[in-house]
């Protein structure tokens, strides 16, 4: 579902973020992405999700060729990734409901259907019952979950997360694991950026180590 | 507003078809939930702009100002264009005859140029009525007593037919009259004619200048009022892109309250059109009256109105898309 071909990030001013990455995740698999902070972590997700391009090597997510596309054609393939951010992300103008139904009226979802799949998602993360509220209005943990309802919302193939547990306790955390772990069950492929070792260690998934950009283990593929 | 009075009625209709027939084809729904978003759209914007009344009030009010003022000169100078074609009616050809012309051949010259197309009216005044109207006007009768003969020649007044009243016409028939054996001279005043039509041009010129800078100012105004509400909605916008919306989806809502923008200012500029039109008119006709003159100003039509709120609209538009392109695409994430 996501590979990388011996991908190079270069920025303008001679620092290398990503020397020579190879990796594949297939179908369904989830795997954490980590390192120190700087190795390269962020640069990666970007690839896959077009906020960046590569300087050499290829970069393939769902058999799309993400190298070269168009700038015209980059929302559509951003629609096949769903990403959870840090900061979540999440616009305190409008309800959780509308936040969550955003990439549905993007992709221009029938508005019958957005009612139906917002509340799916919802319930999926738990937080049906809060649709009407601003997410301002919810705890920390709440509004990470809301973000993830909205990555999910149009069932995207791809998933990734970044450090999508990092301002939460233990407990949450491990229930946001949780939902990760259900997605990838029914096929979605999830990718996590995170720092937390004991989490990640608990999970004894597939693990993605970058340092100062190389791909330092991981690269190989796990049998999920 | 009848621009949400269609929406309405598309949505009645898209639910009967509904209601009627639950398989939807794909085609049919993404042509549905487009305009579907269309509407969403246009109707949030104006949500967006009646929430701060004041300030949507004085973009249209400035808009308003900008549009009304060479609107209203141009109808100023439609309406003298009315009053310089009630003069040309006035203008009538002198025609002077040689000294040797015969009552009898004048007579019989006034009948050929009758004739003509191009002429409405012949009027003869022979030498010795020409000196008789003379003599009563000019107040030197005694000094004219000293003179053997009448000096003055026969005369003919020419009055143009109507289609023949332009400086095209007039100079035509002056130069056919002019080439008459008969013919010593004729006399036509076509400099006052020239000089207001020249002056009519040099002012309607000089409101188009006007319009087309006013034009850009409206546009600038908008453009900028654009701006500022794209840096408002900054967030919103890179989630938007973030989740897979296009630049199409993205630029909607700019679009429409640049459209909006655009019609609240051709409203108000018609409102001040109609304010002044009617404030003006008592005195003008007063004015016009004192000068007998059928001058009265023009106001706007009914299509002249249509076309000034859709010039105001396009340029609503066009002032949302440059701000658009300009600083809409410069937002990405990374």
């Amino acid at each position: 579902m996501i590979e990388f071909e011996q991908v190079s990030k270069r920025y303008d001013d001679d620092h290398t973020a990503l020397k020579q990455v190879n990796f594949h995740l297939g179908r369904g698999e989830l795997a954490f992405l980590t390192g120190h902070s700087g190795a390269g972590k962020s640069t990666l997700l970007k690839l896959i999700m077009l906020m960046e391009r590569p300087s050499a090597g290829r970069v393939i997510v769902g058999g799309q060729l993400l190298n070269k596309m168009p700038r015209r054609q980059v929302p559509y393939i951003r629609r096949h990734v769903g990403v959870v951010f840090q900061n979540h992300h999440l616009l305190f103008d409008r309800t959780v409901f509308d936040n969550v139904a955003m990439p549905l009226e993007v992709m221009g979802v029938p508005g019958r259907d957005i009612g139906r799949r917002v509340r799916a998602s919802l319930d999926k993360v738990g937080l049906l019952s809060k649709e009407k509220m601003n997410p301002i209005q919810l705890s920390g943990g709440e509004q990470q979950r809301v973000g993830i309802a909205r990555a999910v919302v149009n069932k995207p193939p791809v998933l990734l997360a970044d450090e999508p547990t990092g301002n939460l306790d233990p407990q949450l955390s491990a229930d946001i694991m949780h939902l990760f772990e259900q997605f990838s069950q029914v096929g979605v492929t999830v990718l996590i950026a995170s720092h937390d070792i004991a989490l990640i260690t608990d999970m004894g998934r597939r693990t993605l180590t970058l340092d100062d950009g190389r791909l330092v283990s991981g690269s190989g593929r796990s049998v999920a | 507003m009848s621009s949400n009075k269609h929406p309405r009625t598309e949505t009645r209709r898209a639910s009967q078809k509904r209601g009627a027939n639950r398989s939807h084809s794909p085609v049919r729904e993404a042509i549905e939930s487009y305009f579907g978003h269309h509407r969403k759209v246009a109707r949030d914007s104006v949500r967006r702009m009646l929430q701060v009344p004041v300030a949507s009030l004085m973009t249209w009010t400035v808009m308003g100002v900008a549009l009304a003022l060479p609107v209203g000169l141009l109808l100023l100078l439609t309406s003298l264009q009315g009053v310089s074609a009630g003069w040309e009616s006035a203008a009538r050809v002198t025609v002077y005859l040689h000294d040797d012309v015969t009552e009898e051949d004048a007579d019989r010259l006034r009948l050929d140029i009758a004739t003509r197309a191009d002429v409405q009216e012949v009027e003869l005044i022979d030498k010795t009525s020409a000196l008789a109207e003379f003599r009563a006007s000019s107040g030197l009768s005694q000094a004219l007593d000293y003179l053997a003969e009448n000096p003055l020649p026969h005369t003919l007044l020419v009055t143009p037919e109507e289609g023949a009243r332009n400086e095209l016409g007039m100079q035509a028939l002056v130069a056919a009259l002019e080439d008459l054996r008969a013919v010593a001279r004729v006399q036509v005043d076509l400099g006052w004619l020239q000089r207001l039509n020249a002056i009519t041009e040099l002012l309607g010129r000089g409101v188009w200048a006007l319009a087309v800078l006013l034009a850009v100012a409206v546009i600038l105004v908008i453009g900028n009022t654009i701006r500022l509400a794209i840096e408002s909605r900054r967030d919103e916008i890179l989630v938007a892109k973030l989740v897979g919306g296009t630049d199409a989806f993205v630029r909607r809502p700019f679009l429409y309250t640049g459209i909006w923008f655009g019609l609240g200012g051709g409203v108000v500029a018609f409102i001040l059109l109609q304010l002044t039109l009617w404030w003006l008119t008592g005195p003008v006709e007063r004015l016009a009256g004192l000068y007998r003159s059928n001058f009265s100003l023009t106001g706007l039509s009914f299509e002249g109105s249509l076309l000034l709120i859709l010039g105001a609209v396009l340029l609503g538009w066009l002032g949302a898309w440059l701000a658009v392109k300009r600083h809409l695409d410069a937002i990405e994430p990374g």
